[in-house]
């Protein structure tokens, strides 16, 4: 294939996008739930008084300071990354988007970093009751977020509400732009899709506490706790996940065709693909493990229903097939998992024998990063499956790239790739470290609790130290600190 | 007042809001080679551990304001500055993860600091750089030529200057934030600052009224120079009680006396004030254009809808972010203690 600088530019920077999307949903999907779990334990607490929850909520909260802040440096990338690197789209649709995320950064990103620090660092300086007000705070604000960014994506999906003025999309209707024909479906489906990740991912680390015999009533604790919250979760998302299905395949119908390998213009009767090597040259698929008719019961509820297949447009304006077919399978295959886990979990339960279960422990330690899993190959479905079309149907994606030199893309594309790379090694390294090192024991939280109930008590009592013996630092405090 | 003008203004107070905010922070790392030990550098990332990321928040904020506000350059300035752009975003993103890492590391903490400084330093010089580059006027094309073009004599100087600047920013913070041999050292330092700054900033507003007849005009033309005249004058007031503060906080740690509260607080207000009489300056060379020579707010400004849409959010939102933005520092108002308890 011969490419001329500009599509070479373009493919850089395309390329550079999805690489840095792609690293940065990460971090907010363990967060968003996260956050809200750790919301939960802390009012828990407040409420029974029981500890197992404070050290809960305080072991947790720093394997999320680390996801919170990779989250927030490779976000403040992505908002600049449209402007440098889609210049054209920026113009074309910044009446529309721009205004949208404003939103976001105005009502989320200042309350989540404002409470962030309160929730952090703020256990010694404000009254218990203000701290999980401030964890309370930051959660909300990690799904208003995810709100006004899903409106804006969700828009891109199924564009609404908008008019072209001299080439460019201005607003007719607020309302439509935001609550877009996919904006409901998306939402649920990402907000939930969060909470599994960090259901898994605390499940995960509990059952691998267990597995080593350390930890036991914490561990035992969450491992119950997030084996009751899969259960309702993982059957809830799937279903959510159905509705979704069906909403794209009433608006996206070659987003659909694509994930279920669907090549004829229009297919009665069509089987659900379990697996299949799609081959997008001879328009068909190889090796199909099939299962006949369910497809269409499941997308039209009828055993005989038509959909459309991806030879109803031409070539140019189909995405990548094969990717985001095995990305759909990935995606539901894990969630199918998840729900099978869950339901083992109740049966291991009802039997009595649900914390004597070696073999559940392992299973679920591997279970850790399946939620970060999903949600990547789930969004590698949304966003590939919308090519060639930027804007569904009306902006296309190598339309609307900056005309940068290829030379300046690449160059930025290695700095990122080495940045993240390392990064993400270092972020996995330190996980590890925290979940090794073991939650804080019930004496250190005792010490702490002096601090949390008389507020203000704790900072004047170490200050009156501090002026006896004037260099306090280092060693002691560097203990209680990591 | 029309609306084009109202979201002009509030793009100028989202960036001065980030360069004062972020500014100390920033600063905060430039300052790191300074000072030499584990314990002083842990310090001094605890001055600001819990207020970098709203602080950083302003930049996205000035971002999404002019992509929603003024669409058109939005795209054209961040794709003719692409470079810096990205090369201060990667020292942001090393200066930012290193907040959460140093303070968990043990063998590594020495890259951890030299991540936090060096990133910070980076992001600084490329702010300071694009300022000049703005200043100066990017060409039309400029995004097809080479960005070695954006290395000038002038944009070096303002990337030196800005760097220069928030490094004395997070001097006067420290004065205020801490005790002991750090106080004293910020004070110091701060001094030679207050020199290099103040210089820097007669040669940037000399080169930048000479280098344009408009802007001549501007300052100099009519009565133009009269009026302005507060703004140097502010500008020497300023520096000069800046100084002044410093001294005195210098000479108390010489003497070993306590130092005045009054001299351990002014000196960032004073600071805070010499930074907002330079936006101001810049403001009256370049206003209206956001890409001088190029594109002003009312060419590149967003359809009405758009505009009308965010008013609320602004009108609501910004007075309660930053109610809330101050009632966060106020929690953590005083002095930094290093005993305190993490998370």
């Amino acid at each position: 294939m011969d490419l001329d600088s500009a599509q070479l530019s373009a493919i850089l920077s395309r390329i550079q996008f999805a690489f840095t999307v792609s690293f940065h949903i990460i971090f907010p999907s363990i967060t968003i739930g996260l956050a809200t779990l750790i919301a939960l334990w802390e009012g828990l607490w407040l409420k029974t008084a029981n500890p197992l929850y404070l050290q809960l909520a305080k072991f947790w909260i720093k394997p999320f300071a680390i996801t919170f802040g990779m989250g927030v440096v490779s976000g403040i990338v992505l908002s600049y990354e449209f402007g440098t690197n889609f210049s054209k789209f920026s113009e074309l649709t910044g009446a529309v988007l721009g205004p949208l995320m404003a939103y976001e950064v105005l009502t989320a990103f200042f309350l989540e970093a404002g409470f962030l620090g309160v929730m952090l660092f703020g256990w010694q300086r404000v009254s218990a009751k203000l701290h999980f007000f401030a964890s309370c705070t930051v959660a909300v604000g990690t799904w208003i977020s995810a709100f006004w960014i899903i409106a804006a994506n969700s828009w891109m999906q199924t564009p609404a509400g908008y008019v072209m003025v001299d080439g460019k999309f201005e607003v007719a209707s607020w309302l439509e732009v935001i609550f877009n024909p996919s904006m409901p479906y998306r939402l649920s489906h990402m907000l939930l899709a969060s909470l599994l990740t960090a259901t898994f991912v605390v499940m995960a680390t509990s059952a691998w506490y267990l597995r080593r015999k350390q930890h036991q009533a914490f561990a035992r604790k969450s491992l119950s706790m997030t084996l009751w919250l899969a259960l309702i979760l993982a059957p809830l998302q799937a279903v959510v996940g159905d509705f979704h299905g069906l909403n794209v395949k009433e608006h996206q119908p070659i987003k659909l065709a694509a994930m279920e390998g669907i090549w004829p213009e229009r297919e009665a009767n069509v089987p659900l693909l379990l697996f299949a090597i799609p081959d997008p040259k001879n328009e068909t698929n190889h090796f199909e493990v099939k299962v006949p008719g369910l497809a269409s019961l499941i997308l039209t509820h009828q055993w005989h229903g038509e959909l459309q297949g991806l030879k109803s447009v031409p070539k140019e304006d189909r995405p990548n097939v094969p990717l985001v077919f095995f990305s759909f399978r990935i995606m539901v295959g894990l969630g199918m998992l998840m729900i099978l886990i869950a339901v083992a979990g109740l049966w291991l339960r009802w039997r009595g024998t649900l914390y004597q279960s070696h073999w559940f422990f392992t299973l679920c330690s591997f279970m850790a990063p399946s939620g970060v899993i999903a949600v990547l190959a789930g969004w590698y479905v949304v966003e590939v499956g919308r090519q060639p079309w930027l804007v569904h149907g009306l902006v296309r994606t190598m339309d609307v790239v900056s005309p940068l030199p290829p030379e300046r893309v690449a160059l930025s594309l290695s700095l990122f790739v080495i940045t993240y790379s390392l990064l993400f090694g270092v972020y996995l390294y330190f996980f590890r470290k925290l979940i090794k090192k073991g939650p804080p024991s019930l004496d250190e939280l005792q010490q702490l609790q002096i601090g949390v109930k008389a507020s203000g008590y704790a900072v004047s009592f170490t200050k009156a130290l501090a002026a006896d013996t004037p260099v306090a630092p280092t060693a002691t405090h560097s203990e209680g600190k990591i | 007042m029309d609306l084009a003008l109202f979201y002009f203004l509030l793009l100028g107070f989202a960036i001065l809001m980030y360069v004062l905010l972020d500014g100390f922070d920033l600063g905060i790392g430039i300052l790191y080679p300074w000072f030499n030990s584990d314990a002083e550098h842990d310090h001094l990332m605890r001055s600001v551990a819990h207020v970098w990321d709203g602080n950083e928040t302003w930049l996205v904020f000035g971002g999404v304001i002019l992509f929603g506000a003024f669409p058109a350059a939005y795209a054209l300035l961040l794709s003719s500055l692409y470079l810096p752009i990205m090369l201060m975003l990667i020292g942001l993103i090393f200066r930012g993860v290193a907040f959460e890492y140093r303070f968990k590391s043990t063998t590594s903490k020495k890259w951890w600091s030299r991540a936090f400084s060096l990133g910070s330093t980076l992001a600084a010089f490329c702010q300071g750089l694009m300022l000049g580059a703005l200043v100066q006027g990017v060409p039309a094309n400029s995004i097809s030529q080479s960005s070695l073009l954006l290395l000038t004599p002038f944009t070096l100087l303002t990337g030196v200057a800005v760097v220069a600047g928030y490094a004395l920013l997070a001097c006067a913070y420290l004065v205020m934030k801490s005790r002991g041999a750090i106080q004293h050292k910020a004070a110091q330092r701060g001094r030679a600052l207050v020199w290099v700054v103040m210089l820097a900033m007669a040669v940037v507003s000399l080169w930048t009224a000479l280098g344009s007849d408009q802007i001549w005009q501007r300052w100099f033309g009519g009565w133009h120079a009269l009026m302005l005249l507060p703004l140097p004058l502010l500008s020497l007031m300023a520096a000069r009680l800046l100084y002044r503060d410093l001294g005195r906080v210098r000479k108390s740690h010489h003497q070993a006396r306590d130092v005045v509260e009054k001299h351990e607080d002014r000196p960032f207000w004073l600071a805070v004030s010499l930074f907002v009489l330079a936006f101001m300056g810049l403001l009256v060379s370049l206003f209206p254009a956001l890409l001088p020579g190029q594109l002003s707010y009312i060419d590149a400004v967003a359809p009405d809808a758009s505009l009308w849409f965010m008013l609320p959010g602004v009108l609501i939102f910004v007075p309660l972010i930053l109610s809330y933005t101050l009632w966060g520092y106020r929690i953590f108002a005083g002095k930094v203690e290093d005993y305190e308890q993490g998370y």
